[in-house]
């Protein structure tokens, strides 16, 4: 399997839905 | 004059500082993912020099000392405004949401800083010929330096996301 990292655009968009998981956790924590 | 250098006054300048030295950080890298790296087998090789001696050895200056630049001052920010200890703790048990949000952006941002010092910037050094590396080992340290280069691009997103969200979008 290719890793993700080697693609721009797919690095791009595990940044956005890391940061969905983020803002999930920040809510729980909160 | 005396009432203009507060201690607010200072907190504002190292935010001020803190910004900038991160744009240049962060401006680099997004350089180096965004433009350098996909042109780089697009440019002829006689012309390739031109970026691997003189703009990328520049650019990568730039890029880590603005990481040093952006964690020193974003630690001095967060201690001297009384949140550093909260925010290492992501707030857990607070309930502040400044805490726990500012929290995440530091923790990405500490990763990110540790990739361009430990993994990024000695690895670039081999590729680039500032240091002398065997050609297998110089193909394995581009991987890394690419790879950590790659992570930090991701981690960015979030880690602006929280430096942002903990003053202008809390909840």
């Amino acid at each position: 399997m290719k890793n993700p990292l080697d693609s721009l655009q797919q690095t791009v968009v595990l940044g956005f839905v890391l940061t969905v998981v983020m803002v999930l956790l920040i809510h729980a924590i909160v | 004059m005396q009432e203009l250098v507060t201690s607010t006054w200072w907190i504002f300048c190292f935010r001020w500082l803190h910004i900038m030295s991160g744009i240049m950080w962060i401006g680099h890298l997004w350089y180096f993912n965004f433009v350098q790296t996909p042109s780089m087998p697009k440019i002829p090789q006689e012309q390739k020099p031109a970026i691997t001696k003189f703009i990328a050895p520049a650019a990568l200056f730039w890029f880590r000392w603005g990481a040093m630049a952006t964690i020193v001052t974003g630690l001095i920010l967060a201690g001297w405004s009384g949140f550093l200890w909260g925010a290492i703790t992501l707030g857990i048990g607070e309930h502040n949401s400044h805490d726990t949000t500012i929290g995440f952006g530091m923790w990405l941002g500490t990763i990110m800083w540790f990739n361009v010092w430990v993994l990024i910037w000695p690895n670039q050094k081999k590729v680039l010929g500032i240091v002398s590396a065997q050609p297998d080992e110089v193909k394995r340290a581009a991987r890394v330096a690419g790879l950590a280069s790659r992570v930090n691009t991701m981690l960015s997103i979030p880690m602006l996301y929280a430096m942002a969200g903990a003053t202008h979008f809390s909840f």
